[in-house]
């Protein structure tokens, strides 16, 4: 990254103070006074020089918010007769319910709703309403949304999806022509993996893993590139790489 | 069973070797527990705490649950090793369900829990070594505990007593001194929002010792605040080297 970019890390009480030509962008931060912000939660703070001044402070940690339009990874939990409940990794479970997981209205006393999902099941599915008073309701209706069937399943900080994806997709991208494999990404911090073999599954979860914990350093994308070379050199997988 | 009173303050300093206005030793670790959302170890002096935070999850038993706003839980206990003497009960007693009260009401004001409606949070402090000052470092090591867990806060909390043994005011009693001292008072606040959440006073002061007292123990709150900022920050500039 060449923008110039000042870097801190942000704590639960300190405070931001702005004039009219610095903007602050941030979904943790608590206005105290017309000029003032509290961070909230652990984060890191880019503080953006040049002509547009601009404060970008992310969240380092925290619980998963369902959002209306979000694709998010579920477990089913609970069944019951017309509808699933699946944890999303937030504070709600959510809802599935069965005719839309069918596409068809679906009679209780004729079918067991079991069949088609049981305690324990992945699947990928889009949130479909969300206000807070209510448990958020999941659908599939959707291209690549349903049950999954095979792959497996890596759990990250939520917060830190952003950065697994990377800016306009370049992290993610990235992962996918170094390991070949295929990233299904939920919001919600569950990535499922399909892989061509156990070596490259396992150099892709590292990665997951190390993502998650550099988060917060800048020049990410080359050093996981960098990272799964060194991981696939030493498994014999390829003997060096030329860029 | 009370012995007979100790001199508290010899030649102006006290039983352990301090000035009036020294806090003991201080050590924090941040993030111990793999299980929990958000974990802390503080140690002050002999006193040990360990504080896990669970959440925000879901209520259960759902009764509890408010429809505008996240509940927060507390329990403080000391467990059974924690104590000199005899073993202490590992039922519940009065002092453990009062103080997980107090520490419970000297976190909320500092928790955006609006933000998380029909929600639980669920703090753990269980005091491993209890040598005076446990609810305040039982507070001071849950701040930490949420913080770590990612929960939105204002501030951090942080806490400190403040006493008057043989007339003089002291910072940071320990076991001793809380025993066979005149006053004890335990202060906790939210330094950068300077809000107080937590003021219990046991024992007489005369209006000037209070000003006094209070003064110091704000002072004593801004020590161990930038000690916790230094401990939050470092665990994410250990990953970096």
């Amino acid at each position: 990254m060449s923008s110039p970019v000042k870097r801190v890390i942000a704590l639960p009480g300190d405070l931001i103070v702005i004039d009219k030509n610095i903007s602050i962008e941030g979904t943790n931060l608590y206005k105290l006074s017309e000029n003032t912000y509290i961070v909230t939660t652990i984060s890191i703070q880019d503080y953006e020089e040049g002509e547009k001044k601009r404060i970008r402070v992310v969240s380092l940690k925290g619980r998963y918010i369902p959002k209306e339009g979000d694709v998010v990874i579920g477990i089913i939990i609970d069944v019951t007769l017309s509808y699933w409940l699946a944890d999303i990794k937030s504070p709600y479970p959510a809802i599935l319910n069965a005719s839309d997981y069918l596409g068809k209205s679906f009679n209780p006393a004729l079918e067991n709703i079991r069949k088609y999902l049981d305690i324990g099941d992945v699947i990928i599915a889009k949130v479909a309403q969300f206000d807070r008073s209510r448990l958020p309701t999941l659908t599939v209706q959707d291209k690549g949304l349903g049950k999954v069937i095979g792959g497996s399943l890596v759990e990250i900080e939520p917060s830190k999806v952003g950065r697994v994806i990377g800016r306009k997709k370049s992290m993610i991208s990235m992962l996918t022509e170094q390991t070949k494999c295929e990233f299904v990404v939920g919001i919600n911090g569950r990535i499922l993996l399909r892989c061509p073999n156990s070596d490259l599954e396992y150099i892709a979860i590292l990665a997951i893993k190390k993502i998650e914990e550099e988060a917060h350093i800048i020049g990410l994308t080359e050093r996981i590139k960098e990272f799964i070379i060194n991981e696939k050199v030493k498994r014999g997988l390829i003997r060096y790489e030329t860029e | 069973m009370r012995q007979s009173k100790p001199q508290l303050i010899i030649n102006g300093k006290r039983i352990d070797g301090r000035e009036p206005q020294d806090l003991r030793q201080i050590k924090m670790e941040v993030g111990i527990l793999k299980n929990a959302d958000g974990s802390a170890l503080v140690e002050i002096g002999g006193t040990k705490v360990l504080a896990a935070v669970y959440g925000p999850r879901e209520v259960v038993p759902r009764h509890q649950e408010q429809v505008d706003r996240a509940i927060i839980r507390c329990r403080y206990r000391m467990l059974s090793f924690s104590t000199l003497g005899e073993r202490k009960s590992p039922a519940p007693t009065r002092r453990e369900i009062e103080l997980s009260k107090v520490i419970r009401e000297a976190l909320e004001p500092a928790i955006l829990s609006t933000q998380f409606p029909r929600a639980a949070i669920d703090v753990f402090v269980e005091v491993i070594n209890a040598e005076g000052g446990t609810r305040t470092a039982g507070i001071t090591a849950a701040s930490l505990a949420l913080a770590d867990a990612g929960i939105p806060m204002l501030d951090l909390v942080a806490a400190v007593a403040v006493g008057k043994i043989d007339g003089v005011i002291v910072l940071d009693l320990n076991e001793v001194e809380d025993m066979y001292g005149e006053a004890d008072m335990p202060v906790a606040a939210m330094p950068s929002l300077k809000r107080v959440t937590m003021l219990q006073l046991n024992g007489v002061l005369t209006p000037d010792e209070f000003k006094k007292a209070f003064a110091l123990a704000l002072e004593g709150i801004n020590k161990i605040y930038q000690f916790q900022k230094e401990v939050l920050r470092k665990k994410y500039v250990e990953v970096e080297e």
